[in-house]
């Protein structure tokens, strides 16, 4: 009785650890990314609030915290205030089945716990259903407000966001035949031993996977070049121009945690997670995790502000005419490899 | 089961924050409504007409089905992709996975071909 007690009470405080890591992540993301944008247009971002700005993130939060929560007349009430935590809450629970090392001992109590919440048999299949439930989020979002901009800009989304889905499954599916398992941890281990046994180095398949999962994904979590949904040009701000205050910060908040979930998956399927490349040890592997990570947050803020939109005849012909047909292709070479 | 059971609290967490956060806000911000704030957003002019009535182009609803089509076949090749390196039947059924990613291949053409992909026409 008081073991399996335990072994929830365990559970319980590593998912409000992880929930509370999540829920702060924007923070200091917000303020990287226009630090970034700063920086590769040659000026200084955020400088007022704090030392190089690194309040500004607070200072936004408590803005956007006394913001009048606006619901427009003709909205869907009950759907207007729902889709935001529709499109937040999954995005949450992926990162239940999300890896991040073996295990590590508590000091001073040697008590070893594991370094993930659930250790599924089903962990890649479960993250894919589940991020895929966010686009319901999304279409609510746009439907409710019952504007025209937010109407077109939840189609799009949801119109790209399930095209691109196939692609991202293909990918992933490459990863499970080298790999044989669904298991995250699993896919991991089978990658360590140094950087030739990542996937992305299966030659020549792997930078293939790699380069189909990574476009996808960007289409995915709707960044550039695929922010189709948010294009301010035509549709000034897509599926949440109606929001405001906190109920936009949620979208938002959606937004960058899909952004961490994608590099990390992007680490476990094809970089080797937390396994170190030099094979010398003398970094822990959850800090190797962690570095690889933030190099795919970086490169996604890179992208943004180095790459103009693409149109949205061209996203579905990306989409539906180049890497699905790549994919069904490299399925049948990387079967063949295998036999 | 407990792994199961860790969805459940992250689920719960995760809405019990996004509630809480909302109820702060609700102690401090204004509420100062009125009909030009709670008009839909038309870049300033008179909104015409309603926007749910679910007038928009057919193709978003082709899209969807054809989202469908193959997400149905790719669950069938994870349990194939599981156990694909088993060396007894690996060569069986890939061949099985062949003729299958052919059938697969013939409807993307098919659709490509009817110019279901095409956004414009």
């Amino acid at each position: 009785m008081t073991e399996a007690f335990i072994e929830v009470a365990i559970i319980f405080v590593k998912v409000v650890v992880l929930g509370f890591i999540l829920f702060s992540l924007p923070l200091p993301l917000t303020w990287l990314e226009r630090k970034i944008a700063g920086h590769i247009q040659v000026r200084l971002g955020p400088f007022r609030v704090g030392p190089h700005g690194v309040l500004q993130p607070f200072a936004d939060m408590v803005k956007m915290l006394f913001k009048e929560d606006v619901i427009p007349e003709q909205a869907d009430r009950l759907l207007f205030r729902f889709a935001p935590i529709v499109s937040m809450v999954p995005i949450f629970m992926v990162f239940v089945a999300i890896p991040f090392g073996e295990s590590w001992t508590i000091p001073y109590i040697n008590k070893e716990v594991t370094l993930y919440v659930a250790d599924m048999n089903v962990g890649l299949l479960y993250i894919l259903a589940i991020s895929g439930v966010a686009v319901y989020g999304i279409i609510l979002g746009g439907w409710a407000s019952n504007s025209k901009y937010a109407l077109l800009g939840g189609l799009r989304s949801s119109a790209q966001m399930i095209s691109y889905e196939v692609a991202l499954t293909f990918a992933c599916i490459g990863v499970v035949m080298l790999a044989s398992s669904l298991n995250l941890i699993d896919i991991v281990r089978a990658q360590t031993g140094g950087v030739t046994n990542w996937n992305v180095f299966y030659l020549p398949v792997g930078p293939v996977w790699f380069v189909i999962f990574f476009i996808a994904g960007l289409a995915e979590i709707n960044r550039i070049p695929f922010d189709l949904p948010e294009d301010e040009g035509t549709l000034a701000a897509g599926f949440h121009v109606e929001y405001s205050g906190i109920r936009f910060a949620y979208f938002m908040l959606a937004e960058y945690i899909a952004m961490v979930s994608m590099s990390v998956l992007a680490v476990i399927l094809f970089f080797g997670g937390w396994d170190d490349p030099t094979g010398l040890g003398w970094l822990p592997p959850i800090v190797w995790f962690l570095l690889k990570v933030g190099f795919f947050v970086y490169l996604f803020m890179w992208i943004r502000f180095t790459l103009p939109r693409y149109r949205y005849d061209q996203l579905m012909t990306i989409g539906w005419k180049i890497l699905i047909p790549l994919s069904l292709l490299n399925i049948l070479v990387t079967g063949w490899m295998i036999i | 089961m407990a792994d199961y059971l860790s969805i459940l609290f992250m689920a719960g967490f995760a809405a019990f924050m996004a509630c809480m956060v909302l109820f702060v806000g609700s102690l401090f911000r204004p509420r100062n409504p009125y009909s030009e704030k709670l008009s839909p957003w038309e870049c300033g002019m008179e909104p015409i007409g309603e926007a749910d009535t679910g007038h928009f182009r057919v193709h978003f609803f082709i899209i969807a089905i054809l989202f469908i089509v193959f997400d149905v076949e790719i669950l069938y090749l994870f349990p194939w992709a599981v156990i694909l390196k088993e060396p007894d039947i690996s060569t069986l059924v890939f061949i099985e996975m062949f003729i299958f990613i052919a059938v697969l291949t013939v409807g993307l053409a098919y659709a490509w071909a009817k110019g279901a992909l095409d956004w414009i026409k």
